[in-house]
Order: structure tokens, then C-alpha cells, then sequence
């Protein structure tokens, strides 16, 4: 049911030109405002139709936003800077936009509308797909169970990422996030294999542009890693389009060539900002901050496009990273963010301040799926049971800092005391980690192992007997 | 530049994503469905003015263009019951997806034309007397193979005379008629618009609890058959695992699981956990008790508007027939969100957060359709509705969670912090309530437990005292508190942790029976007694709180899920090793 052949639309893409060379060309502007171009006297144009827009010899692009009688509101990618009606002729496709895919894509670097940024020729490709895609029927997915190994110790010991899964790194500007994100695309695998990186950039700076690059230079030389970049001065309503590229090309390369994809998008808060611009421009009633009602419809069309298919190889797996504006969780990109994904990667400014990298907040860090992709028979037996120790331990660990801070170290208990050495060594031990660093699954797991140990043993009520006494260190506090 | 020439067409003039405006369409009424485009997509009709329609979509719109037509069906958006719902998996405008292909384009069939459904036969096995008098609600036969409760074929409403013909047993599809009342034909399966309520008798009075499973809401916030319950929490705090664990394990009879506006990867999930699961009650396996329906988040919009009506014109048609049925959706305010969108490109004066001003209105009229009945057919039954609400920032005052607080009975409130220090399910013990507790404490005292009221009320005031003295202990530590409030505290963590708190992962611990939970609490209690006797006596605290009460603890993870008995024989132990502190 689910062979190759399936691909919706798939056509030659000889036959579906990608621009709309040949069609009628409209000239009769009635407005411009924000990113919005309206033309008037058009017929036969389609909602959410593709546009190429020529301004005095130059092209732009637009997407049909409205079709009003013989109105056309048309939002233009490259924004409507210096655009006069009276130089303007815009040829619509006669379709949504779509782009070729295949594996042609891999090992190039293209701007944030899939133009060729490494001087080699346009990317071309066998078929073309609408860049929206289509909603995956939910019964012919796989629930996902295979465990990504990042060799990061505290994404694999106690969030766990799983194949097909949609985990977000939320981040506060100037913490290591793009390094975290880069070291998380360039030594994953699972079962083994490594995955092929599709990596999107939106509005991120040139500075991390060139870090990015260059902390995935092994990938992209391999011909493992495609790059879309949108840069801060690059047009804003281009990063609409620019992960909507990146998924189309992501699902292509996972259902139809069978590779394991990895999709890392950032920075989705400038991705949500455009979102919001155009929204503002169109009069739309705002729900929260000025961001549209539509917004976690918006941004689920994107994180929904991860996953595994029943009888499939591939699967495309996607870690989108935001910033946090005022380091807010509460506010609209996260919080929609969080409510769409399968968990959340937090970023901490006062753990990046006790020097530990990866800066990971791992109370508020959660992994929904780690209970189908972690355990026996997935990545070792104890491993459910000492993540969920760890982090209980933590959570006590915290609380007598706290009071430890109100009343003193001298009036704490001796328990208490033992929770507060505990989490000194959950952090140097297990946490902080070099920027390339790998660690192996056994290495981390023996690093919790002998952070627990730190406590009394009739403290760890979340292991068994058993676990206790295979893997528990010898010669420590507890035993 | 039209198309016209067929009849009853219309000419669409606007479309912005799922709005479309059409002009020329007579004779149009409110809530009929248009087949619009090439595609044929359908749409909604939700406002009328002059000859010009205003049109909600249920498909994605891309490539409508201004001047294509737009044809009037004659039906409101219908449900097509009948055997074959259970174990299936439909979207929200109720066709099926389990035959559906990998990726959903629009311009698929609505269920009343889905070939295979409609193929299917069934063995109709005939109950009723040809010449008795018959009226809605009385059984005509049954289905038998059509799920894991018996499938019976009622007389639908609003036909009632003399059974004229009843098919004798015999193989039919869902179209095919089984019974001809007076002049009227009943067909196997039948068709209902969604939108509108069942007709039934009567509400009965008095309460009878539905068992959830779950031990914090069967003992502290228990649910009343009929009744409506809302979880509001945060992303995370656990809506989706606890609506999964009462589709799992409450003891209804079918379970209607809408997934509206989530996660697909939770979808495949509810289908693959429900088919490996066996249900103990027929041995079949808990899919057939179920039926899903999914719109997921990426799923077009204004289908997951109706999807919980769909959902619940199912639960209404087993209602009916007798049965007890939950209805769950996930989430409810995805389900807000899609009438807000709607209104606002339709430029409806804004409310609250851009909401429609009929945002109440609409949420009551959906929460009322829940219920405790007699059916038309002189059964008792119920539909009980548990809805998640999504808060935007965790904001509990935000207008779908506030709006939604009133109309229900039960509200099981999250609580983030309890979720991030991992205590699950994270149901709050101070922001939680049921209007049901002195109802369903009768239940319980006329049905085996007199004591349920009693335990109920000291575990609450236990929690409360043990919140209030963590407080202060949290200024000056817990050591300067005196003996017994000490053991308060140890009272209220032992109480928290083991017997609220619940791994819904564990085999031995994801499902408690009511006899189990109880026992549980008793535990916990007597412990508290016996400790605080112990500091009356001289015994210092700190050596009680040191002592290991792992084997208070761990109970609930080392019994079985009905285990009462363990946990009871648990008891003595535990009290005789604290006596042993002397
Ligand atoms: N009863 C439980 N037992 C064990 N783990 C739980 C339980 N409840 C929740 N969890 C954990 O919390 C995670 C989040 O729960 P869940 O998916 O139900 O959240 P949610 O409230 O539905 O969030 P969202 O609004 O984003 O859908 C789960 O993946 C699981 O790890
Ligand atoms: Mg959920």
C-alpha cells in the first residue's frame, strides 16, 4: 500500500514548470502594503496559487493569500521594497509552488528559497512536490521506538531522542544552542547508520552562518548534509518558504530514497516573527503578543512532517531550536512549539553560568517518546529506571539548595546534604560534556550510575534490588 | 469564466484558506454541504445573505479560484452508523481512514459513498415480531461480529407503527433494508447530521461513578457516569497519557477517542496500544470496544471544528443501544481555536483573545450533550465526556479554560509543577474539583464501601495540612518544626507518592482497581497513626522519617493492578517494623 511510488503529485517536472514562463502576465497593481501586493482584473488564479513577480527586470516570488472577485492578494517572499505599481508584472504558475527533489539536494548550499548559493548549477531533480505537502494519514504511521544516539550524555541518558521524533531545543540568545544543534547533526545515529542533515537557517546571523558551516564541513564534504540558509538581512517573508523547502526535501529523501533524516531548524521565533508580519499587514485579529490565531496550525504544518510509515526505511526526524524572547517559556513560539512536539530540550542561562555545557535545564527537559525508545531491548535495561532516579533525585536535590540558600548548609540533614553533593556530581560527572565530545551509551549510563551513588541507598526507591546490585558502583555512600 | 449551466451551482466569488463566499446558490440552507472546485471539496454552508453563501471548508483550498462552481448535496454533514465504527479509525468528517492512502489529498469520498464501507456485509440476526406495534429505541435485531459489545439494530427515531417485514438472518450491507414499519423502511445502518443531539427519554436522578483506573480521580475527583470532566495543563503536564489511560482502563462499555488538532505520532500510538491490550471483560482486544477518530493538527482546519461532533453522534448512536460510553477529546481548545479562525476571517467582532463572542455558548452546548439517560428504548445509558483544554502560557484564565469551568462537573487541573518534578498523573489537589463527591459517596456506601467519604476527607485534609506546613518548613526548615507536624509532612509524602502518583508505564501500577486503591489509602493512613502515636510516645522524629519507607512506597508497583489483598497483608508488616522504633 505504501510502496514508492506513492509520492502525492509526483510528475515530471519537465511537464510542471517551476516558474511561470509563457502565462499571462498582470500589471494592474492596486495596492502595496507590508509584504502584501494586490493585483487587480486577475481570473483564473487559485488561493494559495505561486507567483514569479518581475519588478523593473528583476524577479521576485509570490503565494496567493486571497482571491477576492477579481482581487488577488499575493504576500511576496522578497518583501515589496522599492516595488512601484508602475514596473510590475506578476505570472502566475497556475499552481502552488512546487520544487524538485531527490538526492541532488545533498552536499549543496542554497539561499533561503532553494537558489544555489555555492555557484554550482540550480538543483534539479527527477520530480517536483508541492512545498506544503500533504497530511501523512495517522494509520499508516509508525509509532516511533528506535533510539537516536547523539553520544551527547544528557540528551541520551535522559531525554532520548527517537527516531521520527519532533524534539525543539529552547534557547535564550547567547547560549550554545547552535553549537549543541551542530554536535547533535554531526554525531548522531541510530542503529548505527548516520543520518543525512537537512539543515534550515532563518534569520541567523553571518557569524552563525559561518559556525554552522563550519562545525558541519565533514557532513557537507561527505555530500550527507543540505544547507538552506536565510540570513538576518535576507528577505524576512522568505523564511515562510525556507522550511517548507527543507521538509519537502527531508520527506522525499526519507520515504522515497529510505535514508534517516534530520531536519534542524533555527531560529523558529524569526521564523514565527515573519509569520506574524504578514499576518499584521493582512489586518488579522491578533490572539496573544500580536501572533495570529493560526499560528500552532502554522507551525504544526511544519512539525508534523517528522515521523516514520509502516513498511517504510526512511524516517525524518526533526530538532527545531528557538530562542526564547526574554527567556520566556510562556510565550507564544515556545509555548505553541511545546504544545505540537513530542518534548523540549531547555536551555538554562544560570546552568550555563556554573560553566557546564550542554547548558541543559534537565527538569524542564523532557523527552515524550524515550518510553517507547529507550529500555530493555532499545538501549539497556536500567536506563528507564535510572533516568527517572536521576531526575527525581534532582528535583529533592533542587529543593534543598533552595533551603540550603533560606536556612544554611549547617541546618540541613545529613539526607539533605548528601542530595546537594549529588547534584554536584550529576553535573561535572554527567552533564557538562566537550563541544565534540562523544560518548558512548555505557559510558554515560555509568556516569549516573556513579553520580546515584552519591546518595543512601534507601534513597533510590525508583530502582530495583536488582538493578541496585548489578550495576550500582562498589564501595560507594549507598552500598 | 463560470462553469454554470448545472443546477442548484453557484459561483465561488472569495476564497481566503477554509472561507469561501459563493454567489447564486437558491435555495441554500444553513449547514448544507457544497461540493466545490474540480475536487469537489466539501464545504460548509455557515451564513447566508441575499443569494450569497458563506462556506467553511473541510479541505484544504489550494487552487479554488474565483468563478469555479459550487454545487448544493442536500445533506447536512451526516454520520453514516451502523457495525463496522468499532476498532476503525475515521477524520473528522467521519470517513474512514483506515482505507485511506499514505498521504491525504483532498477530493476524498464522505463515508456514505465509501465503497468498501458500503460493501461490507453483515449477518443481520432478526428480534422482534413481524405485526408487534414498534416505536424508536426497540430493538429489531442484532450484528453479532461488529465489535466487542452487541450490535443492535434499533428502530430509528421518529418512525414508529406496525413491523410490517423484518429480514429473516440473513447477509446485508449497510444500505440494505432488515425491517419495513409501516410504510417506512429501516436500513441496517442509518444516517444522523452530526450537529444534531439524539433524541432520548429522560435524565434519571442519582449518580453512579465511572471507574477510572486512575487512583487520584476514582478516591479524590471521581467522575459520575454522564457527567462532563475537562483536564486543563500546560504542554506536558500529562492531558493526552491520562485521557489514554481512562480510554485504556475505565470501565465504560465503548470508548470514542477524538484526537482533535494533535499529534499523529499519539494517534498511531492509541491504535497500536488499544490493539495489543486485551480487554478482560471479553477477552477481545480493546480496539474493539473503541473507535478513533483523528484530525491531527496538520489535518485540514475546519474538519477538526467538526470533529467532535462526529465523535459525539458516535457515542450518542451506543448510547442508545444501551451502553456506556466516554467520549474523549483531545483538545478541546484546538477545537476553540478552529471556530476563532473561522470567525475571524469572516470578520466577526472579536471577544476575548480574538474568540467569538458564542465561544460559551458553543462550549455548553457541546458539554450538555453529555448525559445519564433513559433511552427512547427504556435503557439506562450515558455519554460522558472528558475534554483536555490547552492554555495558552499555562494561563488558567485565559476564556476556553474559564468558559469551560463552568459547564462541567469535574475538573482534573494539571498542575506544571508536579508534572516537571515527574509526579504523574500531575492532577492538582488544590485547584481540582467534582460537583459529584456526596453522590458518588452515597454510591459507594450503598454499594460495599462505607468508608469511601471518610477516607476521601482525611486524605484531602491531609494534603492540605501537608502543603501549609511545607510552606513554613520551607522558611525555617523542617527540623524546627515540632514531632507532629513532622509527621505530617512524612504522612503527606507518603500519600503523594504512594498513592496519587501512578506510573501509567508500569504493568502492576497503570490500572488500580477501586478495592486496590482503597486499600492503598488505608495504608498510608494507618502509617500516619501509628507514627504519629510513636512521636506521642517519646520516639524522636527524625528516626521515623529515616526508617525506610520503601515498602509503603513501593506497594502499588509490587501488587497486582487488583491486588487488594497484598497491599492489606502489607499492612501489619509495615505498622509491627515501625513499633519496632520504640
Ligand atoms: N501517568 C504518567 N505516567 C508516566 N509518565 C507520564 C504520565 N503522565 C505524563 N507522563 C509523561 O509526561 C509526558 C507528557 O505527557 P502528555 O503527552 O500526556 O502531555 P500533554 O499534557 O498531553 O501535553 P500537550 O498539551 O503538549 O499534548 C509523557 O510523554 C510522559 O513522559
Ligand atoms: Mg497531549
Amino acid at each position: 500500500m505504501t510502496d514508492r511510488t506513492t509520492t502525492p503529485g509526483a510528475a515530471d517536472s519537465e511537464n510542471l514548470p517551476r516558474k511561470a514562463e509563457g502565462r499571462i502576465s498582470h500589471g494592474d497593481v492596486r495596492e502595496l502594503r507590508g509584504p502584501l501586493l494586490v493585483m487587480g482584473d486577475v481570473a483564473g488564479v487559485g488561493w494559495d496559487e505561486f507567483a514569479s513577480v518581475d519588478v523593473a527586470g528583476r524577479e521576485r516570488h509570490g503565494l496567493v493569500l486571497e482571491v477576492d472577485h477579481d482581487l488577488v492578494t499575493l504576500q511576496v517572499l522578497e518583501g515589496t521594497d522599492g516595488m512601484a505599481p508602475g514596473n510590475i508584472r506578476v505570472r502566475f504558475a497556475g499552481q502552488p509552488l512546487r520544487i524538485p527533489v531527490g538526492p541532488g539536494w545533498l552536499g549543496r548550499v542554497c539561499n533561503g528559497r532553494g537558489e544555489p548559493l555555492d555557484g554550482g548549477p540550480p538543483v534539479t531533480g527527477d520530480t517536483t512536490l508541492p512545498v506544503s505537502g500533504w497530511p501523512l494519514n495517522p494509520v499508516h504511521r509508525e509509532p516511533p521506538q528506535e533510539p537516536v544516539l547523539t553520544g551527547i550524555s544528557v540528551i541520551d541518558a535522559l531525554t532520548t531522542l527517537v527516531r521520527g521524533q519532533k524534539l525543539p531545543i529552547f534557547s535564550v540568545p547567547g547560549l550554545p544552542h547552535l553549537a549543541l544543534a551542530t554536535q547533535i547533526a554531526a554525531q548522531a545515529t541510530s542503529g548505527g547508520t548516520a543520518f543525512r542533515v537537512v539543515f534550515a537557517a532563518m534569520g541567523l546571523t553571518h557569524a552563525d552562518i559561518a559556525y554552522v558551516r563550519d562545525r558541519l564541513e565533514e557532513r557537507s564534504a561527505a555530500g550527507e548534509l543540505v544547507l538552506l540558509l536565510n540570513a538576518a538581512d535576507d528577505p524576512v517573508i522568505e523564511r515562510i518558504l525556507t522550511p517548507r523547502i527543507a521538509l519537502t526535501v527531508a520527506e522525499h529523501l526519507a520515504y522515497t530514497e529510505g535514508h534517516d533524516v534530520l531536519v534542524i531548524m533555527s531560529d523558529m521565533t524569526s521564523y514565527a516573527e515573519a509569520v506574524r508580519e504578514v499576518s499584521a499587514a493582512r489586518r488579522e485579529i491578533p490572539a496573544r503578543r500580536g501572533y495570529p490565531g493560526y499560528l500552532y496550525s502554522d507551525l504544526a504544518s511544519l512539525y508534523e512532517r517528522c515521523g516514520r510509515v509502516r513498511g517504510q526505511n526512511g524516517s525524518v526526524t526533526i530538532v527545531p531550536v528557538l530562542t526564547m524572547p526574554a527567556g520566556d517559556i510562556t510565550h507564544p513560539v515556545p509555548d505553541l512549539t511545546g504544545y505540537i512536539t513530542e518534548g523540549q530540550i531547555v536551555l538554562s542561562a544560570e546552568v550555563a553560568a556554573r560553566g557546564i555545557y550542554p547548558p541543559v535545564d534537565a527538569l524542564s527537559s523532557l523527552s515524550r517518546l524515550m518510553r517507547s525508545g529507550a529500555g530493555a531491548g532499545r538501549t539497556r535495561e536500567d536506563h528507564l529506571d535510572v533516568a527517572a532516579q536521576v531526575l527525581a533525585a534532582l528535583a529533592r536535590a533542587r529543593q534543598a539548595a533552595e533551603l540550603a540558600e533560606l536556612v544554611g548548609a549547617g541546618a540541613l540533614s545529613e539526607t539533605d546534604r548528601s542530595y546537594i553533593a549529588y547534584r554536584g556530581q550529576v553535573e561535572s560527572g554527567l552533564l557538562n560534556q566537550g563541544h565534540d565530545e562523544l560518548r558512548s551509551l555505557d559510558d554515560t549510563l555509568g556516569r549516573a550510575w556513579s553520580a546515584l551513588a552519591t546518595l543512601p541507598r534507601q534513597e533510590l526507591t525508583m530502582l530495583s534490588t536488582e538493578f541496585l546490585d548489578r550495576y550500582l558502583p562498589e564501595g560507594s555512600e549507598a552500598s | 469564466m463560470a462553469t454554470l449551466g448545472e443546477p442548484q451551482a453557484g459561483t465561488v466569488v472569495r476564497v481566503s484558506g477554509p472561507l469561501m463566499e459563493v454567489d447564486g446558490v437558491e435555495g441554500v440552507a444553513m449547514l448544507e454541504i457544497l461540493a466545490v472546485g474540480p475536487q469537489r471539496i466539501s464545504a460548509e454552508t455557515v451564513a447566508i445573505a441575499g443569494n450569497r453563501a458563506t462556506l467553511q471548508a473541510y479541505e484544504y483550498t489550494g487552487g479554488v479560484k474565483a468563478g469555479d462552481a459550487a454545487v448544493a448535496t442536500g445533506n447536512q454533514l451526516t454520520g453514516l452508523l451502523g457495525p463496522g465504527l468499532l476498532g476503525q479509525v475515521f477524520d473528522g468528517l467521519m470517513r474512514p481512514l483506515s482505507s485511506a492512502p499514505l498521504w491525504l489529498t483532498p477530493g476524498r469520498s464522505t463515508s456514505e459513498e465509501d465503497p468498501g464501507i458500503l460493501a461490507r456485509k453483515w449477518t443481520f440476526v432478526p428480534s422482534a415480531a413481524v405485526g408487534e406495534q414498534v416505536s424508536p429505541g426497540d430493538v429489531l435485531g442484532t450484528v453479532p461480529g461488529a465489535g466487542s459489545v452487541e450490535h443492535r439494530v434499533l428502530v430509528p427515531p421518529g418512525i414508529s407503527g406496525e413491523l410490517a417485514w423484518l429480514a429473516s438472518e440473513s447477509q446485508v450491507r449497510a444500505l440494505d433494508p432488515v425491517a419495513r414499519i409501516g410504510s417506512r423502511e429501516v436500513s441496517l445502518a442509518e444516517r444522523w447530521p452530526v450537529r444534531s443531539a439524539r433524541p432520548f427519554r429522560d435524565r434519571p436522578a442519582g449518580a453512579v461513578p465511572l471507574h477510572t483506573g486512575q487512583r487520584v480521580l476514582d478516591l479524590m475527583y471521581p467522575l459520575a457516569r454522564g457527567a462532563a470532566a475537562a483536564v486543563p495543563g500546560g504542554f506536558g503536564t500529562g492531558k493526552t497519557m491520562l485521557l489514554q489511560q481512562i480510554a485504556k482502563w475505565s470501565d465504560a462499555d465503548v470508548i470514542v477517542y477524538v484526537g482533535c488538532g494533535e499529534r499523529g505520532n499519539e494517534m498511531a500510538d492509541v491504535l497500536d496500544g488499544l490493539s495489543q491490550l486485551v480487554d478482560e471483560r471479553t477477552g477481545g482486544k480493546l480496539i474493539d470496544r473503541t473507535v478513533i477518530i483523528a484530525n491531527t493538527s496538520n489535518m485540514p482546519m475546519m474538519a477538526r471544528e467538526a470533529s467532535i461532533y462526529t465523535g459525539i453522534c458516535v457515542a450518542e448512536y451506543y448510547r442508545d443501544m444501551g451502553y456506556d460510553v466516554v467520549v474523549i477529546a483531545d483538545s478541546t481548545s484546538r477545537w476553540a481555536e478552529a471556530l476563532r479562525e473561522f470567525a475571524n476571517r469572516n470578520g466577526d467582532l472579536p471577544a476575548e483573545d480574538g474568540y467569538p463572542a458564542n465561544l460559551a455558548s458553543a462550549l455548553a452546548a457541546f458539554y450538555e450533550r453529555a448525559g445519564r439517560v433513559t433511552t427512547l428504548g427504556g435503557r439506562t445509558a450515558s455519554v460522558t465526556v472528558i475534554g483536555a483544554v490547552s492554555p495558552p502560557g499555562g494561563d488558567m484564565t485565559e476564556p476556553v479554560t474559564t468558559d469551560t469551568q463552568r459547564f462541567v462537573r469535574c475538573l482534573w487541573l494539571l498542575d506544571r509543577d508536579l508534572a516537571y518534578s515527574r509526579h504523574y498523573p500531575a492532577v492538582s489537589w488544590t485547584g481540582s474539583f467534582t460537583r459529584d463527591e456526596e453522590a458518588v459517596g452515597r454510591w459507594h456506601t450503598a454499594n460495599g464501601d462505607p468508608g469511601w467519604a471518610k477516607r476521601r476527607a482525611r486524605a484531602a485534609s491531609l494534603l492540605a495540612e501537608a502543603d501549609r506546613l511545607g510552606d513554613l518548613a520551607d522558611i525555617i526548615g523542617a527540623n524546627s518544626l515540632p514531632g507532629h507536624e513532622r509527621m505530617v509532612l512524612l504522612g503527606g509524602r507518603l500519600l503523594r507518592d504512594g498513592v496519587l502518583m501512578q506510573n501509567a508505564l508500569s504493568a502492576n501500577d497503570g490500572f488500580c482497581s477501586a478495592e486496590k486503591g482503597a486499600a492503598l489509602l488505608d495504608l498510608v493512613l494507618d502509617v500516619v497513626d501509628t507514627c504519629q502515636k510513636l512521636v506521642e510516645d517519646g520516639v524522636p522524629a527524625t528516626s521515623i522519617e529515616q526508617a525506610d519507607h520503601g515498602p509503603v512506597l513501593r506497594a502499588r508497583e509490587e501488587t497486582g493492578p487488583r491486588d487488594a489483598a497484598a497491599v492489606s497483608s502489607r499492612r501489619a508488616e509495615i505498622v509491627r517494623g515501625l513499633e519496632a522504633l520504640r
